[in-house]
């Protein structure tokens, strides 16, 4: 006879997974609201999205760290929280590009909407757990939706890149497996807490315990990987550029920035016990990760052709740089990384965004909307579009006081500051390559007179009224960066100091 | 009055931004009233400012990221004031000489956002402003030399960004690295210049410190090694942009030196004077030499202003109130002067579409106006005494006589180089026969060429015969500093060698 097993539902404290569950209903009614109204406009769930949402993060902000539930396995210490907050409002900047005048074909689908709320409910769960399946279960979530998501353009590049992002994420999610078995099996357990106290034990990482060294090292490998490949670090950053050319530029832009976020969460969580149990080899391992992951990407970014392609490589190169944060691993580090990355939305959202307002549809599979050539002397034809998408470059570039020179100042100064001088140097090195590329784009808008030839394209084809308002909006924010610092830091500092990092 | 330092550093931006609506065609006559406007406004700072004063005035201190020790502070001693008004000179002077056609709206408002960026570097106290206004300057005059340069522009635009661009972000881990310095030694995080003065830094990190600072400098101003970018963004650039590059933006790095570097790393600098000076003479000779190869008229200018920043830094790192207020001096008169010349050469270019030496050739037969005018700038520009190019070289070398009298002499050599490539370009320019037919059709200055030149050379003159206006105020402050220096070096011999350079007054 079983001893009938009774569980409160006090216990659950299924407060703490209320926020996705605001996702997830959000969902649910985007897909009832399609099922009984046909071919309604894409407005309507465009601005359910953001509905959803602004709830979502309502009840959030709830929270005020350090709360447990579900048997332990939810944790929302200040930087799930933190991060959800980014989250959710990176979702929110992106889901309104959906508003452009041109049609495509995904937004004509309510399922794109309802699946962008599920990644963002799996982005959700992953950030604000300690276990490493509740983060598989949050990743796999969030991953197959957007694969999904961006196969919907409907344009053989498209398809393409969604295969391609879908096999390189499969593949990722196996090492995720392998990793945690591995560490299951030398910790017993797949709480990350748990794990970090029997890594961190005296003696356990060292020669008289070779084989739970080698063990350690190898699961260590496995899920180094899994992260690299959302992260998109070196050498598993191959399939960004690729898949950011197929999607569009506002999915591309969501991409670079909000699953990242996710990421970083987790690999904070999980390398912060490796970076303090101070083992050389991983160490080693992620430094030099973190240089050539800022390096050579900044070197391809040289010879692309193609804005929409030199802002993947450059994407790249900026999770590099906030990786460098989490290998220093100070509390100033952490709370760079976290502005860093609030600041690095700002911008690329930008970016990204101007990219999209200017889509056309006169382009075929394959072919770019984006190259340089095309933006040639946009200055002289339209300097406002110009002196804008200028601005963001210039921003991205880290020149002050545009939005993410503060993060890249704070960044260095943490590195400084933890007396990682070499580091440092080696950030402020990558910053002036990247001012290369990033002005060949401006040179083409300000300095070249516009393409005889092609002299009738059109430029802003894809505004509307309310997007050109959002990226006024980051507009703003970038210039005034420098009155936003001051809070953030404050926000940002509290909540990284609950969590303990 | 108080406000007026921040007025002067934002007027011209504001200017700017309403500037967009103005219409294209009157937008000279705006950026020439703006312009004047400013340098009024410079003027009326002067006239309230107070000459017994050593330390900083006007200032003005507000919040950003107090937590971590930004603040917007901005306040000016003698030595920074007279910059301020040699810049908004320079840029009135700039736009109302202008003589460019195309998207002159685009030109003017640039040259208004730059106006600001300049006037900041040189009032910003804190070192984070200081950087921010000091990057700044970097957006406008990649555009002004990219967009209205000559064939090779992109080329020289983006080789100018980078260049500049890498060494001030060295410069900006050296300023981080001194703020957490800071922070450890009193516990709170502060940026301001007014603080970092008050603390005394080991020798050793001074030394790194010191280098870092100068990276960003030497870049820009440029000393040797680092220089190839100067003259192919010279000659690349259209004429506004070389006057307000060579006038104004190669001034920011010695002013930083003297600013930054000198106080805040008493021991490093008097370590590293032989090594900056080798540096300045190298720059004397070599680019002098180069200069008289030339066959660009504006290359070869371009050049003896890399050999004349050579003796500023001679004159800085003097280390004494002579050298130092001569280098000031001489920052003020080669502003004028340099910015004179490149006019000149616009003149020519103007008429003639050419820069090339070769192509002209006994031009005094029908500008006898601008001939006049030429060889005052070109007397100035070599040292002639009573011009203002004389004060500032034989104030700069006579303190650096101090140090080391050899070095003084190889230093004193500029005069003879830059009469031997200055009067050989004006014997071809000039005299002569008027053989070629292009050049017999070429109008003498008149209007508002002859105002602009014409000032310029009034002020020549003026304060090459009567500097006392300038100097007595910029004593005080450059004694001051030489006295900061003296106590916060840490090591004995340092401060031995300090007084032993500061005794050139005294009776032996």
């Amino acid at each position: 006879m079983i001893e009938p097993i009774n569980v409160s539902l006090e216990s659950l404290n299924l407060g703490t997974i209320v926020p996705m569950s605001v996702a997830i209903i959000g969902a649910l009614a985007i897909i009832l609201t399609d099922i009984f109204n046909k071919n309604k406009h894409k407005s309507l769930y465009v601005i359910l999205v953001v509905l959803f949402l602004v709830f979502d993060l309502f009840t959030l902000l709830a929270f005020s760290g350090d709360e447990r539930g579900m048997f332990d396995i939810m944790l929302l210490d200040g930087i799930a929280i933190l991060s959800q907050c980014i989250i959710i409002g990176g979702a929110i900047l992106f889901v309104l590009l959906g508003l452009s005048k041109l049609r495509f074909q995904e937004f004509r689908y309510a399922e794109y909407f309802a699946l962008y709320l599920l990644s963002i409910a799996g982005l959700q769960f992953m950030v604000s757990s300690d276990s490493l399946i509740m983060i598989f279960v949050g990743l796999e979530t969030s991953s197959l939706a957007l694969y999904t998501m961006i196969a919907m353009h409907n344009r053989m590049v498209s398809i393409e890149a969604a295969i391609k992002y879908f096999t390189m994420g499969a593949l990722a999610a196996g090492f995720f497996v392998f990793g945690s078995m591995i560490f299951y099996a030398i910790t017993g357990s797949v709480e990350l807490a748990q794990i970090a106290q029997v890594v961190t034990q005296d003696g356990f990482l060292s020669k008289e315990n070779y084989a739970n060294y080698i063990l350690v090292l190898v699961g260590f490998v496995f899920m180094f990987a899994a992260l690299g490949f959302k992260l998109s670090l070196f050498p598993y950053h191959t399939w960004v550029p690729d898949v950011y050319q197929g999607s569009t530029s506002a999915m591309a832009g969501f991409l670079s920035v909000v699953p990242k976020m996710a990421g970083f969460v987790v690999a904070l969580r999980f390398f912060e016990i490796f970076i303090h149990a101070n083992d050389v080899i991983i160490q080693t391992m992620l430094y030099v990760t973190v240089i050539l992951t800022m390096t050579i990407p900044n070197l391809i970014a040289l010879q692309q052709k193609d804005i929409k392609r030199m802002l993947a490589y450059s994407s790249i190169s900026n999770a590099g740089m906030a990786m460098a944060a989490i290998v220093i691993g100070t509390h100033q580090a952490t709370t760079a990384l976290f502005l860093y990355w609030v600041l690095f939305t700002i911008t690329n959202f930008g970016a990204f965004g101007m990219l999209w307002l200017n889509r056309g549809k006169e382009y075929n599979d394959y072919e770019s909307p984006y190259t340089f050539k095309k933006f040639s002397g946009l200055a002289q034809i339209s300097p406002f579009t110009a002196s804008i998408l200028g601005l963001f470059l210039f921003a991205l570039a880290g020149l002050p006081p545009f939005a993410l020179f503060w993060g890249k100042m704070y960044l260095i100064a943490s590195a400084v500051n933890a007396g990682h001088i070499a580091l440092a140097v080696i950030i402020v090195l990558n910053s002036a390559i990247a001012a290369y590329y990033y002005l060949r784009p401006v040179s083409y808008m300000f300095l070249r007179d516009p393409e005889v030839g092609i002299s009738n394209t059109k430029f802003m084809q894809n505004a509307t009224i309310p997007m050109k308002s959002v990226v006024g909006f980051a507009v703003l924010l970038a210039i005034i960066s420098i009155l936003l610092v001051e809070p953030l830091l404050n926000i940002i500092g509290t909540y990284v100091a609950n969590s303990g990092f | 009055m108080e406000n007026i330092l921040s007025m002067l550093i934002f007027f011209p931006a504001a200017a700017a931004v309403v500037g967009f609506l103005i219409h294209k065609d009157s937008m000279r006559q705006f950026g020439v009233v703006v312009t004047v406007v400013e340098f009024v406004l410079a003027l009326l700072m002067w006239y309230y400012f107070d000459t017994n004063v050593a330390g900083m005035q006007f200032v003005q201190t507000l919040p950003l990221i107090s937590s971590y020790g930004i603040n917007y502070i901005v306040g000016i001693d003698g030595v920074s004031i007279f910059l301020i008004i040699m810049i908004t000179f320079m840029t009135m002077i700039a736009i109302i000489g202008l003589t460019e056609k195309k998207d002159v709206k685009n030109l003017i408002i640039t040259m208004l956002f730059l106006e600001m960026t300049m006037v900041g570097v040189f009032s910003a106290l804190d070192v984070v402003l200081f950087y921010i206004f000091w990057e700044l300057t970097l957006i406008p005059m990649f555009y002004i030399i990219g967009f209205w340069g000559a064939e090779r522009r992109f080329y020289a635009a983006i080789k100018f960004f980078l260049y500049t661009f890498i060494g001030s972000l060295i410069m900006l881990i050296g300023i981080l690295y001194f703020g957490y310095v800071y922070f450890q030694t009193t516990g709170v995080w502060s940026f301001s210049l007014l603080d970092w003065n008050s603390i005394v830094l080991p020798f050793d990190l001074q030394l790194w410190l010191f280098i870092a600072f100068f990276l960003g400098f030497a870049v820009k101003v440029p000393m040797f090694p680092f220089h190839t970018w100067l003259p192919l963004a010279h000659g690349q650039a259209p004429t506004i942009g070389s006057i307000i590059l060579a006038a104004v933006l190669l001034k920011m790095e010695t002013y930083g030196f003297i600013r930054f570097s000198l106080p805040l790393f008493p021991d490093a600098s008097v370590y590293f004077v032989g090594f900056m000076a080798t540096l300045g003479l190298i720059a004397i000779i070599y680019t002098a030499m180069l200069a008289y190869a030339q066959e660009d008229m504006k290359q070869m200018i371009a050049y003896s202003s890399i050999s004349h920043m050579g003796v500023i830094t001679l004159g800085v790192f003097a280390l004494n109130v002579e050298g130092i207020s001569g280098a000031v001096y001489l920052m003020i008169g080669h502003a004028i002067v340099s910015g004179a010349l490149f006019m000149c050469v616009g003149v020519l270019y103007d008429r003639r579409h050419s820069k090339m030496i070769k192509d002209f050739g006994g031009l005094a037969h029908n500008m006898p106006v601008f001939a006049v005018v030429y060889i005052v700038v070109l007397m100035a520009s070599i040292g002639l005494p009573l011009t203002i190019g004389f004060i500032g070289e034989f104030l700069s070398l006579l303190g650096f006589f101090k140090y080391s009298p050899i070095m003084a002499f190889i230093g004193a050599l500029t005069i003879v180089l830059s009469a031997i490539y200055m009067l050989a370009m004006y014997k071809k320019v000039f005299f002569g026969k008027l053989v070629k037919e292009e050049n017999k059709s070429m109008k003498d200055i008149f209007g508002r060429e002859l105002v602009a030149l014409g000032s310029l050379v009034v002020l020549i003159i003026a304060l090459g015969i009567y500097p006392k206006v300038i100097l007595d105020p910029l004593n005080t402050s450059v004694t001051h500093l030489t006295k900061v220096m003296e106590i916060k070096a840490v090591n004995e011999d340092t401060k031995e060698k300090l007084r032993a350079l500061n005794s050139i007054g005294e009776v032996k």
